[in-house]
């Protein structure tokens, strides 16, 4: 997720062919250094919708189909937005 | 005698506009580093309306292939996501003793859903400060959705990062009950529908 222009692709690939793996690593690897978190949306068995927020790739479920990269949460502005 | 007046006057005004030149410069030059020292601090310069509507449609997108149908519909129609809470529900059979509703860009709001009581406002931002479309600040639709995914991967993780505070430090309580209400006779249109 970007501001001002909402989702960009980063990388794609198939984590079963080791080239690709490697590539969807390094851009896991950035992201994470850039500060940003990263989640996975799920769908529990009973069809309910989360997601999974993961620290290293090797917590990203092998049949996830993506990795969602947004700014780390910061508490919010104390502006009256009333 | 009218020569000499006229003449006068010529080298009169010629005296004072030589006088007037260097200050009138400077000014001018003042004024025109003034207008461009305005136009860069304007958070408004670079923005460009098209591109952040693209950008919200792109993510709504986004969201709308994250979150249930159901969901979805809430936001559409309504403008807002309600969430479960999690903590300290070992299942779901127990209930749900509190939810959350998401505003885009505003602070989260607590509530219990068996009275409507406003519990919490959680105060939490999403700032990128790379700033790579020149605004720091993510559309609508992925505010909502990095509210979303923060609360339901790690609820804990969020509430700790936000800044807490009673309800109607920057959201209206009477909105927010309006805003429940809302949901309410939503829901019970829709299960109307489903049930016809």
């Amino acid at each position: 997720m970007k501001p001002g222009h909402g989702e960009i692709v980063l990388a794609e690939g198939d984590v079963e062919v080791p080239e690709q793996e490697q590539e969807l690593i390094e851009a896991f690897r950035r992201e994470l250094d850039a500060g940003m978190w990263a989640a996975v949306p799920t769908q529990a068995p009973g069809g309910r919708r989360e997601a999974e927020l993961v620290k290293s790739f090797d917590d990203v479920p092998r049949d996830a189909e993506r990795v969602i990269f947004f700014p780390r949460a910061a508490g919010g502005a104390h502006t009256s937005t009333r | 005698m009218g020569l000499a007046l006229g003449t006068a006057a010529i080298v009169l005004v010629v005296l004072l506009w030589e006088l007037a030149r260097p200050t009138l410069k400077r000014a001018l030059v003042r004024g025109r580093q003034l207008w461009r020292a305005r136009g860069r601090a304007n958070p408004l310069a670079g923005y460009d309306p098209g591109r952040e509507r693209r950008a919200e449609q792109r993510a709504r997108e986004l969201l709308r292939s994250c979150v249930s149908a159901h969901d979805w519909a809430m936001y559409r129609d309504l403008g807002f996501l309600r969430v479960w809470g999690a903590l300290g529900v070992s299942s779901e059979r127990e209930g749900v003793p509190y939810a959350y509703l998401i505003y885009p860009h505003k602070p989260i709001v607590a509530y219990v859903p068996a009275t409507g009581e406003l519990l919490n406002e959680y105060c939490v931002a999403f700032p990128d400060h790379s700033k790579p479309y020149g605004s720091a600040r993510l559309p609508d639709s992925d505010d909502v959705l990095a509210k979303w995914m923060a609360l339901t991967g790690d609820e804990r993780r969020l509430v700790g990062e936000a800044n807490m505070h009673l309800p109607g430090r920057q959201i209206d309580p009477d909105r927010v009950r309006r805003d429940l209400a809302r949901l309410r006779r939503w829901e019970l249109e829709r299960d109307n529908v489903r049930a016809a």
